[in-house]
């Protein structure tokens, strides 16, 4: 069981860091580029780029729309390699020799999906890294500007909050597509289907438990 | 010996197995034979346990499969070896890591008991230089033996092969064909197979049980599948010209 939870650590973590690095650090250039250009009062400190910028990927962005974009990778790898193990038979082959299939299956991937708020602590990271870049490369304000932005009112609360949702859309992401994928019926058509509701589904499930959660916890 | 009595199994309204009673016995390789959808597949997996029936029961040396507690059930499992009909061998692991699943679930072995076992049972099939390949990387006929040694691997007193030929050369099915009749009398095993492949019907049939829209039609040996007169096997059996002419030869060699 070690084995394959280090397996799936590698598969569904270490795997996730590069896609997600990327996207954050883009996307937090381009919420700093849309703020900046939004912005043409000059009462408006310049230090507000920073501070909506911490605030977007803090909030929103780091924990939601990268689970977003993780359903797609890794909710489509969990429903594709279970759904062709049971296309296969290889749940079968685990069943004949009295092996629990589910838990031999699912199991290690949740355990490794415990590990995902550090790739959304990344994610955090560089995407206010990719703000500051683009901020201070693009002329939009300071480096200082910037830097007093992310510091103020600076509410501790809102990193837990965003924790506890990565939490649950950990949770989504390896249950949902391990449903999928392991009660598919049928061929490699049937698995590429599965794929695409495991991720519709995903997704649907993440947006609305993003709802709940932000009203229970910020309201 | 495995003894199934008035076995029936249903899926909604529609009754796949309606009343099977028949016995399999030791050292001997028993084939279930029919047409498509006759029952074969719905049969083998009541037999290993993957689908529960509604109606009757299946003994494994005189314990009755559902009657066992979960248990008794992962023990009994333990002792079965299950080839499939596409190998079913992992992906994500090496041949040599295939064959020595069984024994890292079941065993308490060490790792280089392990390893001389799976050496051991790798050279029983033929394939004692396949240890490192991917099971992508082996041909067909390779993954059907890989497929056996991971089923033989650890000492399995029943061993079940759900169509080891399908998709495999003739030269390669007899090679296969031959392997499961070798092990099944080396280790004096329960062996049944799952076929529609007439060749392994005459080569290595000791038991043969035909099965027609879900009832057992007919049972016999590769000996006596030659003389019966029972249509809906002769039909099925001897439905190409060879297999007609094989029938007529052996009757006049024989009268």
């Amino acid at each position: 069981m070690k084995t394959l939870i280090l397996k799936d650590i590698d598969d569904l973590i270490i795997g996730s860091l590069g896609i997600v690095a990327f996207i954050s650090f883009f996307v937090g250039g381009v919420i700093t580029i849309q703020t900046a250009l939004n912005i043409d009062n000059p009462l408006i400190p310049p230090s507000l780029v920073g501070f909506a910028t911490r605030q977007s990927v803090i909030l929103e962005f780091a924990p939601t729309f990268t689970s977003i974009i993780i359903a797609g990778k890794v909710g489509s790898f969990i429903t594709s390699s279970i759904g062709t193990m049971r296309v296969t038979e290889q749940i079968d082959a685990l069943e004949v020799m009295g092996i629990n299939s589910l838990n031999y299956l699912i199991f290690p991937k949740t355990v490794a999906l415990l590990l995902y708020p550090f790739v959304i602590a990344i994610g955090m990271f560089l995407g206010i890294l990719g703000g500051m870049a683009a901020c201070v490369f693009g002329g939009f304000s300071s480096l200082e500007d910037f830097i007093i932005g992310i510091q103020t009112d600076f509410t501790p609360f809102h990193v837990t909050y965003a924790f506890i949702k990565t939490f649950v859309f950990a949770f989504v992401l390896a249950t949902i597509p391990s449903f999928y994928g392991y009660y598919m019926k049928g061929g490699a058509l049937e698995v590429g289907k599965a794929s695409t509701t495991s991720f519709v589904w995903t997704s649907v499930v993440i947006i609305l438990l993003n709802y709940l959660l932000t009203q229970m916890l910020l309201s | 010996m495995i003894e199934v009595t008035d076995l029936h199994k249903s899926f909604g309204d529609t009754e796949i197995l309606k009343g099977i009673t028949t016995t399999f016995d030791k050292g001997k390789t028993n084939l279930i034979i029919g047409q498509s959808g006759s029952g074969k597949t719905v049969f083998l997996k009541c037999l290993l346990g993957l689908f529960e029936y509604e109606q009757g029961s299946i003994a494994y040396d005189g314990k009755i499969f559902s009657k066992l507690s979960d248990a008794q059930k992962r023990d009994l499992r333990a002792e079965i070896g299950m080839v499939f009909q596409g190998s079913a061998l992992f992906d994500s692991m090496t041949i040599a890591q295939n064959v020595m699943f069984p024994l890292k679930m079941f065993t308490k072995q060490s790792k280089s008991e392990m390893e001389d076992r799976v050496d051991f049972v790798l050279k029983r099939v033929n394939l004692a230089d396949a240890h490192n390949k991917m099971p992508s990387e082996a041909s067909g006929g390779m993954q059907k033996r890989v497929a056996i040694a991971r089923a033989i691997v650890n000492n399995p007193k029943y061993l079940f092969c759900d169509e080891p030929n399908s998709g495999l050369d003739p030269k390669t099915s007899m090679v296969i064909d031959n392997l499961i009749q070798e092990i099944t009398d080396e280790y004096q095993i329960i062996t049944v197979i799952n076929s529609h492949d007439m060749n392994s019907v005459m080569e290595i049939g000791e038991k043969i049980v035909f099965l027609k829209n879900g009832y057992k039609e007919w049972e016999g040996s590769k000996d006596t599948i030659f003389k019966t007169d029972n249509k809906s096997v002769t039909d099925f059996v001897y439905s190409s010209n060879l297999f007609k002419k094989v029938r007529r030869m052996y009757i006049e060699e024989h009268q």
